[in-house]
């Protein structure tokens, strides 16, 4: 055996590293749902369906506009430095995940606020006339929103991608070190964007839909989880020990009853029954999903910080 | 150019710690927070037990994650001496070098930006050793440059058995121990 004794105790790093709160999670979680909110809208503007005004989906860019912003907030309140944040706009750190996605968002921010004026909301149109102008203009050349739905979906995508290489790319945490992080957080922000809709949509036909598509993802994501612990429970004894946290460790109840359990599983047996008429949509489905989501962000920022690659670590 | 490193003597090593508070003084590390400290390793099993006493600072990496992860370039490889720093002013402290480094070296300074070791830097541009060589009662630590095959920590490298920490972190570390 190895014992490891230390006379280090510093903030945020000791005994094990805890430099991330809540914000991370919530930024990575709001994040990751509101480029699901794009993907989607991305898709159904390139379907042409912005054309019905029933259509939900097409009105999921207003909100993402406001759960981005949310996130980017909690993202500012983890900032130790915070009058200096606008040096991540000095420079491009190619090499910097970090600095992808600050980049990304400034695209992301224009492309979901494109997407969005396609098909404002009805108390928009009679508040700013121009908006329903702009509707109008948009309606009139296919094309175009075509073209806005396209760039909805690969930014959408690119941003649901980037919240899990975020993390991924931090080879000191090896719960992190996990290509299929990014897939993970994107399948599970697509999964939180079609249970809202499938929760708000006012037609049966597009809540069902969305009802099948999160039902898809969902199981897509349990796959994904099961990918990503064979990947570390194979691979070298520091990764081991990080799958153990999951398998075992201080955050197996919270991951399997939380995030499996309550926040795929069950859900997608409910969701399953709905779209088969066994019985009704029910709110119950979505809210655990959504609440999965953020379980997911949660456990996964945590645990990985306590992943390392040293032996356990006393300290006098 | 030179590339900086250290080679420490963990036969030699009590322990006593006139390093960490060498640092602390010469940097005017806040209270409570460590650019230096020392580690007790010990393995095996009762009574066949082995223990090492060393002294742990940043490792100046020559593949340091802190660089590559940090958004704004703050954290960066100075030309002198392949030193890793980190620049005050361009620090946004989101804390991604902290989570990156698999020595836990680095820590926030109270003012909000990322602080570790510097290797004195300022010490060495005068020709000076840093604080925590230069106080080492039992002369346990070197400090040197690994490209220039006559210097001590070069010579030392090549005729002591020696091993660095947590090599399979793939950061190339450029702190050696001797064994």
């Amino acid at each position: 055996m190895t014992e490891l004794l230390i006379t280090r105790s510093n903030h945020l790093v000791d005994p094990y590293v805890h430099v991330w709160a809540w914000q991370i999670p919530v930024y990575l979680f709001l994040g990751g749902w509101v480029a699901g909110m794009m993907s989607l809208a991305g898709y159904f503007l390139w379907q042409g369906r912005h054309r019905d005004r029933q259509c939900t989906c097409v009105l999921t860019p207003w909100l993402g506009v406001v759960l981005l912003s949310l996130g980017m907030f909690a993202l500012f309140l983890d900032l130790e430095h915070k009058r200096y944040f606008w040096r991540l706009y000095t420079t491009f750190e190619i090499a910097s995940p970090m600095s992808w996605g600050a980049w990304i968002l400034v695209v992301v921010y224009p492309a979901l606020l494109a997407a969005a004026l396609v098909q404002p909301p009805q108390w928009l149109r009679r508040a700013v006339p121009a908006t329903e102008a702009l509707a109008s203009w948009l309606e009139s050349r296919p094309a175009l929103v075509r073209a806005v739905g396209l760039a909805s979906l690969v930014l959408g995508l690119a941003l649901g991608i980037y919240t899990g290489i975020l993390l991924s790319a931090l080879g000191a945490r090896p719960l992190w070190s996990s290509a299929i992080l990014g897939p993970l957080f994107l399948l599970s922000g697509l999964s939180s964007a079609a249970a809202f809709v499938h929760l708000v949509a006012r037609r049966r036909d597009e809540r069902v839909f969305l009802a099948r598509a999160d039902n898809l993802f969902l199981m897509l994501e349990l796959a994904a989880i099961v990918l990503f612990l064979i990947g570390l429970a194979t691979a070298t004894e520091a990764h081991k020990q990080a799958a153990g946290l999951l398998l075992g460790g201080p955050y197996t109840a919270v991951f399997w009853v939380g995030v499996v359990g309550l926040g795929i599983a069950v859900p997608l047996v409910v969701q399953s029954l709905a779209v088969r008429h066994r019985i009704q949509h029910t709110p119950l489905g979505p809210i655990m999903v959504i609440a999965g989501g953020l379980a997911l962000r949660f456990v996964i920022v945590y645990a990985g910080q306590v992943s390392h690659w040293a032996p356990q670590v006393a300290q006098f | 150019m030179a590339r900086y490193g250290m080679v420490i003597d963990t036969v030699r090593c009590v322990g006593c710690m006139d390093c960490v508070v060498a640092c602390k003084t010469e940097n005017e590390v806040p209270e409570g927070l460590n650019r230096d400290w020392i580690a007790y390793e010990t393995r095996g099993k009762h009574p066949t037990l082995q223990m090492e006493i060393r002294t742990e600072r940043c490792n100046h990496c020559d593949e340091p994650p802190c660089v590559t992860c940090c958004p704004t370039g703050a954290s960066h490889v100075e030309d002198f001496g392949r030193i890793v720093l980190v620049t005050h002013q361009e620090c946004i402290g989101c804390k991604a070098c902290l989570a990156s480094c698999p020595y836990d070296a680095r820590f926030v300074h109270p003012e909000g930006y990322a602080d570790k070791c510097t290797f004195c830097i300022h010490r060495v541009k005068d020709g000076l050793d840093p604080a925590c060589v230069a106080v080492c009662p039992t002369h346990c630590m070197h400090f040197g440059d690994f490209d220039d095959p006559n210097s001590v920590v070069s010579r030392l490298l090549a005729s002591r058995r020696h091993h660095a920490l947590l090599v399979a972190a793939g950061t190339a570390p450029r702190i050696f121990y001797l064994d």
